[in-house]
This record gives C-alpha cells, structure tokens and sequence, in this order.
C-alpha cells in the first residue's frame, strides 16, 4: 500500500497523470447493446496486432523460387516461393502457427465484419450529425484502410487464391484508360505476376497501412471522447447530458472483461474452424483458378459488382480499349463509397440542420433515412451475394444465370423497393407508437359491460415507456426563400426540393396538450 | 530265410523301360487331362462371356433402349453409345446416374439401381459393339500414386469446376461439377476416361493411367486427411468463412453485448 502511493505520487510529480486520469475516469459512457459493436472492431483489431506480430518472426514475402520440404504430403518435391513456403511452414511446421494464423484471419474478418455494423449503428440512429461528422469520416477511413489491410493480406501467402485475387487487381487497374498498363508496371515492377508484388505488399501490410489505422484510431478515440457518446431518449437524458457509468471503475471494468470475451471468440473460432487452408491452393501459378474462388467476404461486394456487370461491354476509341464492364462497377463503387463518406453533409445541408445532437434517434423516427440506408443496404448485399453466385447456384441448385439475373435485379430495383417498403414501415410504426401514447396499449383483459357489450381494455403506459415514444424532433420542409438581393437560385430550389422529399412525410409527436387530453 | 524262386524274382524285377513308361503315362494322363480342362474351361468362359453380353443386351433393352435406342444408336431424347465403351456404362450405372430418374440440366447421381454383375452385363453388351474405354487394371486404382503431382495435375485440369479441395462447383445452366468426397476410384478413373455429361475426356495420351492414379491417390489423401486446421467448413473457400463468421462471431458477440447491457432484475 505504501509503495502503490509512493509509486502514484512519483509519476504524478512528474507526468502530472492524475489531471488526465480524473478528467477520463470520470468520462461517462452510456449503455446500450448496439454501442459496444465498435469495442468488438477496436479488440479484434488488439488481436490482429499481437496474432500478426507473431506472424512476422517467421514469415518472409521473398518470392524466389525454393522447392518444398515440409510435412505436407501432396506438396512435396512442388516448386513454390519463399513466400508461399513460409506460410506453409507457420501452418505446418512451427508450433502454434498454424493457430495464430487463424487467430489472425479470423480476427481480420471479425474486424471489418463488426467495423460494417458498427457503421450501420451510427448511420441508422443518425449518431453521425453534428458535432460528429469528422469523427464519421474518421470511421469511414477506417473502414476502408480495414479492407486495404485485408485485401494486402490475403495476397501474402502467395497461393493460388491470393494470386486469383491479385490478377483481379491488376485486371482493374489495366481497364483504366490510357493510365491502366503504367500502373500496373509500377505496381508490379513488370508483367503480371513478376518478382515484386510481394515484398511491396508485405511493406504496405505490416507497416504503412497499420500505422495509419493506427493513428486513425487514436484520432476516432480522441473525437469519440471530446464530443462524447450519444445516448437514446430516456427520462432524464437530455440533449445536454450523458447518463451512463463512468469509465472508472465500472466501463473500464465493464470493457476491459469484454475484451478478453471478444479475445475468447476469436481464439475458440480459430481453434475449431479451418480458414483459408493454404495448403489446398498450391503455389500460384497463373493458368489454374479454382471453382470457388472468392475474395474475403469485404472485398465480396466488389467482385460480385464485375459478375452482375453484362458481358461484352467494350469499345475501341482511337485504338484503346474502353472495358466498360470494368469501369461501370469500378465507378460505380467508388460512388457508392463516396456518398457513404459525404453523407453526413449531405443530409446536414439538405435539412438545414446545425445544431448538434447528442440524442441518437430511434431509425423509425426519422423514415427518409433509414429508408436511404435501407437502399443502401440492399445495394451492398445484392453485390455481396452476386460474389457467391456459383455457390448459390450449386448449394439451392439453381442455375447461375438464374441467380445472376435475380441478383442484377435485386441491386438496380431492389434499392428502390428497399427505399418504398422501409419508408412506409417506419411511418406506420410511428402511427403505432403515436397511437399508443395516446390511448395505451392492448391489455388483454377483456371486459363484459352490464349492456352485454364486450370491449378490451387498454391501458396506459408509465411514463417511462411512455417518454421513449414522444421525445423525438420534428422538422419541417425548408422554405424556399428568396436571398439577401432578392433572387431564389437553382441552388435553393434543389435545396427545397430535397428538403421536401426528406421530410414531407411524417408523423408529428404526440404533444403534451395532446397527452393531458387524453387523460380524462 | 526262404530261398527265392526264380519266377519271384522275376516278377518282383521291374523292366528297364518301366520307369519310363510309366512317366510317359503319368505325362500323357496329365497333360492329357489339362488340355482337356483347359480347352473345357476356355468353351466355358466364352459360353460365359456370350451369355453376359447375351443378358446384357435383355438389360439394355429392358432398361435403356428407351432413349438411346434398341441397338445403342442413340435417340433425340438420349445419345449413342456405340464406341463409349464398358467403363463408360461402368461409371454411368455405376454411380446411380443411369438410368436417369427425370430429363434435367444433368444426371444426377441416386442409389445404384443395379448389382454389379449387371452393370457388367450392360457394360459388356455396350463393349462389343465397338471397341472403347475398357475397366482398368486395379494397378491404376490402387492409390499408391505420388500425390504431390496428382494434387498439381489436379488444380491445373480439374479445380476449375471440382475446385481444388474436390468440393465441386457450379457449371452453367444448372449444370454443375460434383464433389468428388467419398467417389469410388474407379468411378474417379472412368469419369476422367470417359468424360461423362460435361466433363472433357482426359484421355490416356492426355493424362496417362499412371496420373490418373496419381489424382486419385491426391482425393483419397484430401479425403482420408481432415483439415488440420480444425472443421472445414465444406472446403468453399471464403464465402463459408465470411458466413460463418457473421453469423457465429458477430452473432455470438452480439450475443455477450445484449447480456452485458442487460439490466440485472
């Protein structure tokens, strides 16, 4: 006890620690499920770090040419990389390698996986407005570098399925006009597959793209801290306060414990479940591409982008060769990807909206977005699922064109009836909740009146239930009005008319002159 | 002692020539009765082989002329079978295939609905109507290969619809490679000889016997050797594995989140 304080006061004299410590370990956190989607992306992320650091003491990205001499039977005597050998080795051959390389792979999708619904979180109870945007941008970054990671990674091992997945790569960037061929000469250091690839990989993997998420996470906790976490509506919590426990000592208690639980998961997964089994694929080797062949499920959406695209897409302009069926998915993704990113300041301008919130809204409550994030949605999985079609077509014996078709459907028009139903269902919930504020809800207890009528009583909620249903904020259409010399521009009426769109249907929260009527 | 009478003693000596004779004999039954044999067994097993080929044909026509005709000329609604040879039939009836239970996009594989000596009736019958693809010798069955090369000649002919761990793949219009776990070798042998439905011929100059051997030694060993990694969730690759990990880990964190965030009562 003595030495703890001696030891507390003698970093205290001099790193002046407390100041940090009282301000953070009085930091409120609140608590609901859905927050803690991104504690499992930031501890899977601790489990990559230690899993891959292990990894890099014993593999090594040279691709020179070695035969090979290990354990496993149907590759002995195979020529290989030194690279692909390695790998084979850590599975094989070193102890516990073969663990810490599905601790590894796991992890890495677990990471992205929980990234993606982490996202979902934020953009469907519009945790991502004011004062949060950057902070959404941040996380859009991450995501991004998350599958840059991913995709730099599965190309290590230098099997056939990385090297499948890189010639996609390469066969992206050459279908850039003009351009393609240099950047694929500098990228590779030569024609396809060459000697290069991998050591420039390896660099980008354990060292540039780390160290940027790296500080990208730092700068998201940063931001997480000073705007604070929002909270859903609930007595007592306001718009100007957090209700919640404080880091120290429940959250941290609280976190540090899930933690070693998402460790846990991620360990007893990999230790029971076979992933990317290397040492089917054999080397690479240019001419053979395996049925089944598929990148990681976060690369998944844009290869099943190139399987929906229709065939034979191409022009011939001045003697270049404009492959349209890879520049459509290619744009279209990036896209798709920006007006992920902007969205924030999309909907900020187009709502007129600059307060800030720190209340998270219920998705129902605000039905324009969520059905956009429900178009979205559908869009992603209709490219998601086009990346397995040969397997659906297999696995529920359809055949592929069958599926193809339906999945070309389900990402151009699915959207659009994504965007009609959700919208509709979240202003009939609405009418439900506003219904049941008002009168109460079904009690069950049904009643004989003297007259012999039969009616069912309805009772009222308590107050508590009662505050998640009516506190949200209504808006408004904006006006269009006229600027300081006099004129509407293009650009208000744009402005409106989106404005319009946004909000023009809507159900209006039960005020309280409303409530004290009903009470009779 | 009694004295020996010279008839005794004569009778009691063997002629010069006895031993002789008597091999000549012993030579002449022997050889006699071989050539006897054999030439018996040979009419036998020709009576034999007719009669196979005999009742082959009564099977054939009983349960396949429907659609590839009466003499195996093919029909439209099934193709010829002159020159596919026995190894063909072998596979075919073999494997459940054929006779094929509904016209669809290809013959699917069902319980075998024939006993073995049938299947080598038919596949006899078929045989003697031109010369094809024979049963091979169990040598080239055996999968005692090198697996190493088979597993190389595997991914470079065949993981393109099998994929490389032989759990099958899609083809188009409805049509699909199978999954190769659990298939007979000699089915594996006779569908890269024969080329059934969609599959190409891998003939002997293209892939001789002894590679042949070599790719079924590589499946028996993918086969008999379960994934070191721990469950293989049916060897598709990373669609398995992104499903699994949605499902079971984000699932079952999600899972540990509700019970942590839930309030004790």
């Amino acid at each position: 006890m003595r030495f703890t304080g001696w030891a507390a006061n003698y970093i205290d004299e001099r790193t002046s620690a407390s100041t940090a410590v009282k301000a953070l370990g009085r930091k409120i956190f609140p608590d609901h499920w859905s927050f803690m989607l991104g504690e499992v992306a930031l501890y899977s992320f601790v489990v990559i770090l230690l899993s891959g650091t292990f990894l890099t003491f014993f593999f090594d990205p040279s691709m020179t040419e070695v035969e090979y001499e290990g354990s496993y039977v149907p590759l002995q005597g195979i020529p290989m990389s030194v690279a692909y050998h390695s790998s084979l080795d850590i599975s094989f051959e070193i102890r516990g390698g073969l663990l810490m390389r599905q601790v590894h792979h796991w992890a890495a999708l677990l990471f992205v996986a929980s990234i993606g619904l982490h996202m979902l979180r934020v953009f469907f109870t519009g945790a991502f407005r004011k004062p949060r945007e950057l902070n959404w941008v941040i996380g859009f970054l991450l995501f991004v570098l998350a599958m840059a990671l991913g995709f730099t990674g599965y190309s290590l091992p230098d099997d056939l399925l990385s090297g499948n997945g890189l010639r996609i790569i390469d066969g992206m960037i050459k279908a850039v006009p003009v351009a393609g061929a240099w950047i694929s000469y500098l990228l590779f250091g030569d024609e396809f597959p060459g000697t290069d690839i991998i050591p420039r990989l390896y660099v980008l993997h354990i060292l540039l793209l780390p160290a940027i998420l790296v500080a990208l996470i730092g700068a998201h906790m940063v931001l997480l801290i000073v705007n604070k976490h929002t909270q859903f509506a609930g007595p007592g919590r306001t718009n100007d306060n957090v209700v919640g426990a404080p880091v120290m000592p429940v959250f941290a208690a609280k976190a540090g414990g899930f933690f070693f639980l998402v460790f846990g998961v991620i360990v007893l997964i990999a230790s029971l479940f076979t992933i990317n089994p290397i040492w089917n694929y054999g080397p690479y080797d240019p001419s053979p591409v395996s049925a089944g062949t598929q990148p990681d499920w976060y690369i998944g959406f844009a290869d099943g982008a190139l399987r929906l695209i229709p065939p034979h897409l191409e022009t011939v302009i001045f003697g270049y060769t404009w492959s349209w069926n890879v520049l459509i998915p290619l744009v279209g993704l990036l896209v798709f990807l920006a007006a992920a990113a902007l969205y924030p300041f999309l909907e900020a301008w187009v709502t007129g909206d600059k307060r800030e919130h720190h209340i998270a809204e219920r998705p129902r409550n605000n039905p324009t977005r969520t059905a956009i994030g429900a178009a979205g949605v559908t869009f992603y999985a209709g490219l998601w699922a086009a990346a397995s079609s040969d397997l659906i077509a297999t696995h529920f014996r359809l055949s592929i064109e069958g599926v193809i078709h339906a999945l070309q459907f389900v990402t151009v028009v699915g959207p659009f009836i994504a965007y009609f139903i959700t919208k509709r269902v979240c202003l009939a919930l609405m009418r439900k909740d506003r219904e049941i504020a008002l009168h109460g809800y079904e009690s069950g207890r049904i009643v004989r009146l003297p007259g012999g009528e039969y009616i069912e009583v309805h009772e009222q909620l308590d107050d508590f239930e009662r505050w998640k249903l009516v506190s949200y904020e209504e808006y408004q259409p904006l006006m269009v009005r006229p600027d300081a010399r006099g004129r509407i521009t293009a650009r208000q009426r744009v402005r409106a008319g989106l404005s319009r769109w946004f909000f023009e249907d809507r159900i209006a929260p039960v005020t309280q002159k409303e409530l004290e009527s009903q009470r009779h | 002692m009694a004295p020996t009478s010279p008839a005794a003693r004569r009778s009691g000596r063997r002629h010069p020539l006895a031993t002789a004779a008597l091999l000549v004999v012993g030579l002449l039954a022997t050889g006699g009765a071989y050539a006897l044999a054999t030439t018996s067994a040979t009419a036998e097993t020709t009576a034999a082989s007719e009669q196979l080929v005999e009742e082959g044909g009564k099977l054939f026509a009983a349960n396949c002329a429907s659609c590839h005709g009466l003499q195996a000329a093919g029909t439209e609604a099934g193709p010829s079978l002159i020159g596919v040879g026995a190894l063909a039939v072998d596979f075919q009836v073999g494997t459940g295939r054929m006779p094929m239970a509904a016209s669809g996009p290809q013959a699917e594989v069902k319980p075998v609905q024939f006993t073995q000596e049938q299947i080598d009736a038919m596949a006899a019958w078929v045989a003697e109507l031109a010369p094809g693809p024979a049963v091979p010798p169990e040598r080239y069955l055996a999968g005692d290969g090198d697996a190493a090369i088979g597993a190389e000649l595997f991914r470079i002919n065949c993981a393109m619809c099998h994929n490389v761990a032989g759990a099958g793949g899609a083809l188009t219009e409805g049509k699909y490679a199978p999954g190769l776990a659990g298939v007979d070798p000699v089915h594996i042998y006779g569908a890269m000889a024969t080329g059934p439905q969609n599959m190409p011929v891998f003939n002997d100059l293209n892939l001789t016997p002894e590679e042949k051997n070599d790719i079924i030694t590589y499946l028996k060993y993918v086969e008999e050797n379960p994934s070191v990694g721990g469950f293989d969730l049916g060897s598709l690759g990373p669609v398995s594995e992104g499903l699994f990990i949605w499902i079971f880990g984000l699932g079952g964190l999600i899972a540990v989140t509700i019970w942590l965030t839930a309030k004790s009562n």
